[in-house]
């Protein structure tokens, strides 16, 4: 079979990072989610995170409604954190290197005690005003990436399948018109 | 809940670090990356998503005809779906808003500190001012439905 050198070239472009980190960290993602359900038959989201945990200082009727699960969602977040400063101690810091791994090069890395770490370049006005829409919009929509994306996707959920289709459409919108508009970064 | 197995919270908090692990493997904890795929220069980013789909859909399947309940809760495995609405519309569309700007969701903000990111904070701060103005309105609203329903 004959492939079109042009034709590679093109897809090449599409995928300037290759495509094995994204795949290897989603199959990542999905274990974890696994791990909890096949355990507990929890279907765990990320977002409920934030309306749980202001129950610890809201009496809010909307917040108490997670009393019972606000324990267990903090152990999953603190988790989540741990596995990031994992990924960052390990693979970031080039202590374990795979060829799977593709270390770009957006952001900026910088070194504490040996372990390389990495920070956003991105504004701090785009990630606060961003964050509330965040918050809002995963609350009033029943679920975020980790929800509706995984969770949701996995379980075939007609509902969670116009939540993912609703909220990609809009963000690739809001992020083409916003590096239109020459915000950057 | 206080009678959940003592191994209940250890095996969350293993779900969670791999599930962080492989945000930060992914680049997805990075609002750059993020962005790059919205903006279409980088399109990896749904090989996250769709990935980690694809792993649960498979053990969502498969799990209930192995066994008929979780061992440490004893809850069935089923499917719990939520139920469609105009929120999940509305909803989905503030959020798109809010991470077409930023390039960062719930999950990915909690790695993104993990891996270094203290920046981050800004966003885990407007998510929780965002998660609490959305309740506050909707507590009252409850609040009022209800009032107005025993008054009838």
């Amino acid at each position: 079979m004959v492939v079109d050198p042009v034709l590679l070239q093109a897809v090449a472009d599409l995928f300037p990072n290759g495509i094995s980190r994204y795949a290897v960290g989603g199959l990542l993602v999905g274990l974890g989610t696994v791990v909890i359900y096949a355990a507990t038959g929890i279907p765990a989201g990320a977002s409920t995170f934030l309306e749980s945990t202001l129950s610890y200082v809201s009496d809010r009727s909307r917040f108490q409604r997670y009393v019972g699960s606000r324990d267990w969602r903090l152990v999953f977040t603190a988790g989540i954190v741990l596995g990031g400063l994992a990924f960052a101690a390990t693979v970031q810091s080039g202590a374990v290197t795979t060829s799977l791994y593709e270390p770009g090069t957006t952001g900026t890395l910088y070194e504490v005690a040996g372990v390389t770490l990495w920070a956003t370049d991105v504004q701090p006005w785009r990630l606060f005003v961003g964050g509330i829409l965040v918050g809002i919009g995963t609350r009033i929509g029943k679920g975020c990436t980790s929800g509706h994306g995984v969770c949701g996707v996995g379980s075939a959920s007609k509902t969670s399948l116009v939540g993912v289709a609703t909220f990609l459409t809009v963000a690739i919108g809001t992020a083409q018109v916003v590096a239109a508009l020459g915000v950057s970064p | 809940m206080a009678d959940r197995h003592p191994l209940f919270k250890p095996l969350v908090f293993v779900g969670g670090l791999i599930f962080g692990f492989g945000l930060g493997f992914s680049h997805m904890a990075r609002p750059e990356v993020v962005l790059n795929f919205l903006t279409f220069e980088d399109l990896g980013l749904p090989f996250v998503m769709f990935g980690a789909a694809v792993v649960s859909g498979v053990a969502f399947a498969l799990l209930p005809r192995i066994r008929d309940t979780a061992p440490l809760t004893g809850d069935p495995y089923e499917r719990r779906l939520k139920p469609f609405d105009r929120n999940v519309l509305v909803g989905g569309a503030v959020f798109g808003v809010g991470w077409g700007l930023s390039g960062i969701c719930p999950g990915a903000a909690y790695a993104s500190l993990g891996v270094g990111n203290v920046t981050i904070l800004w966003a885990l701060g407007g998510m929780f001012v965002g998660a609490y103005a959305q309740g506050y309105w909707r507590s009252r609203s409850e609040a009022r439905d209800a009032a107005r329903a025993g008054a009838d």
